[in-house]
């Protein structure tokens, strides 16, 4: 079994790229990882990403990637989990590399949400539920976390406007992401003010579906990833866990069981105790995900994750770092790219390259990735030696 | 149109028949291989009263395709009396509102149309509050 090293990292801005394809952003991205490392020489690629083969009516995108990329000779597949089709392609990435069957792998995330529009789209979108009997009901992931936020106000009864706590810390980081897509702070009187768009979510719960693309190299050679700079990252764990797809089919759907395996798994795995995590990339695609999220991991109790989301401070100096560079809230919602993006974002604090954003030391990232409602979610914890 | 796979799971969503496992007697909605709560095999039909509660619920302002001209809608878990729950819209509100453990009862409905204005009309499962 080899050791991984993260040894390259890319990614294009996250927004409505309407003038580029899934080969313009995925070619960008791997043309910033290859040129951020110290090789050029790839063996595989894994590709993640949920919508090509209906938004864009294309399989086999791993396929298109390495041929537009002009990386011949390369292995290649795509590996879809829904939302977290990114996190699939590093963990797919981690499993060839740490395997000893492949040398380099590269890691590739990308979405073209913007390829299709309209109530099309929000069936698109609509595909990571049980199709027979959520999705055909009239079911999208918005309205999965409608149904949990009124299940959690309901049985916790917190203050409504405490629920905003990510996103507004969200947001305050964003504006040192020079990627993001929304680098503007809002405050909590905002969040409070927000109109309710239905489904008892503000829009401020809901992070927004983007375009982008995200690579990040795997490798098990040290000499090429310490002459990569920034230091010596290592991936040292990833693990992850299903639950029921199917919100309905869950004994306790505000349990978030998936999160518990995935994150138990991946910290005793990486011998790591939450005390030594120095930044915690949560997946905040709506409001309640974080918040479960927290409870499910041992953070905080259940029906008190909201107050500990709301009173700690989880500014990059802060107790527990979150969402360090805008989360999917605010750097925005790449959807099965997210994942990728998620795991740049933890190397660039690794390596120190974070700015204005930098939590102050950072050694040890846990970057955590669901599809669905946690449905299906994967724990990546990487390390700087 | 998905003619087939609409066929397939008619009686599923016309009438709520689900399974019953035959190891376990446990009741099993949708339909599965395999039974949830023992691992045996399931596959006897089970046809579920049709009465429940509101375990959850959301208003929906934006809609998938196919859902456009039915907003706003309510669309909520209920759980059925026997056990299982399931993902329905809600109907037949009037100006009622909609509470958590309100009880309801199945009613078969329209639900959406499949393809264009010659696509199938796909009917199944709603919800509507218990009358009196």
């Amino acid at each position: 079994m080899e050791k991984v090293y993260a040894a390259g990292i890319g990614q294009t801005p996250v927004g409505e790229h309407w003038d580029k394809s899934l080969s313009n952003l995925s070619s960008a991205a791997i043309q910033l990882a290859l040129n951020n490392s110290a090789t050029l020489h790839v063996d595989a690629l894994y590709a993640g990403n949920m919508l090509a083969s209906s938004a864009s009516q294309q399989a086999n995108l791993g396929t298109l990637i390495a041929d537009n990329a002009g990386l011949t000779g390369v292995e290649t597949f795509t590996a879809e989990a829904g939302e977290a089709s990114g996190a699939a392609a590093l963990r797919m990435g981690y499993i060839a590399v740490h395997s000893g069957l492949v040398r380099t792998a590269l890691v590739v995330g990308v979405e073209k949400y913007t390829d299709a529009v309209g109530p099309e789209m929000a069936a698109e979108t609509a595909s990571g539920l049980d199709y027979d009997f959520e999705a055909m009901y009239g079911l999208t992931p918005e309205a999965q976390a409608g149904l949990l936020t009124a299940r959690y106000l309901h049985t916790f009864n917190p203050p409504r406007e405490a629920l905003g706590a990510v996103s507004v810390l969200a947001h305050k980081n964003a504006v040192g992401n020079p990627k993001a897509m929304y680098r503007r702070a809002i405050s909590p009187e905002r969040y409070a003010a927000a109109g309710l768009p239905g489904d008892g979510l503000n829009m401020y719960d809901i992070a927004p579906y983007a375009d982008g693309a995200a690579a990040l190299l795997l490798t098990s050679d040290k000499k090429i990833a310490e002459a990569t700079g920034g230091g010596l990252i290592e991936l040292l764990a990833s693990q992850s866990a299903v639950d029921a797809l199917a919100l309905h089919d869950r004994p306790d759907a505000l349990a978030f069981s998936a999160v518990t395996a995935s994150v138990h798994k991946a910290l005793a795995r990486a011998r790591v105790e939450w005390a030594q995590v120095d930044l915690f990339e949560l997946w905040d695609a709506f409001s309640i995900y974080g918040i479960l999220s927290v409870e499910a991991c041992g953070l905080a109790a259940r029906g008190e994750g909201w107050r500990w989301l709301a009173e700690i401070d989880h500014s990059p100096a802060g107790d527990m770092p979150l969402v360090t560079m805008g989360g999917n809230k605010a750097r925005g919602f790449p959807i099965g790219a997210a994942g990728v993006y998620q795991a740049v974002e933890a190397v660039v604090q690794l390596r120190g390259e974070a700015g204005e954003n930098q939590v102050p030391g950072a050694k040890t990232a846990l970057v955590q990735s669901m599809g669905g409602p946690a449905s299906n979610v994967f724990t990546h914890i990487f390390a700087r030696s | 149109m998905e003619i087939p796979r609409h066929w397939r799971l008619q009686k599923q969503r016309y009438a709520l028949v689900g399974e019953e496992c035959p190891h376990c007697s446990a009741k099993i909605f949708p339909a599965r291989d395999v039974c949830p709560e023992c691992g045996g095999e399931a596959k006897e039909p089970f046809r579920f009263s049709g009465r429940g509660s509101v375990y959850s619920y959301t208003v929906m302002n934006n809609a998938p395709a196919g859902f456009e001209k039915t907003l706003p809608y309510t669309i909520a878990l209920v759980k059925l009396d026997e056990g299982p729950t399931v993902t329905a819209q809600l109907t037949d509100l009037n100006d009622e509102e909609v509470q958590i453990g309100m009880p309801v009862e199945m009613v078969t409905r329209r639900i959406k149309e499949d393809g264009d204005e010659r696509g199938m009309l796909i009917y199944g499962y709603k919800f509507r509050p218990v009358m009196g």
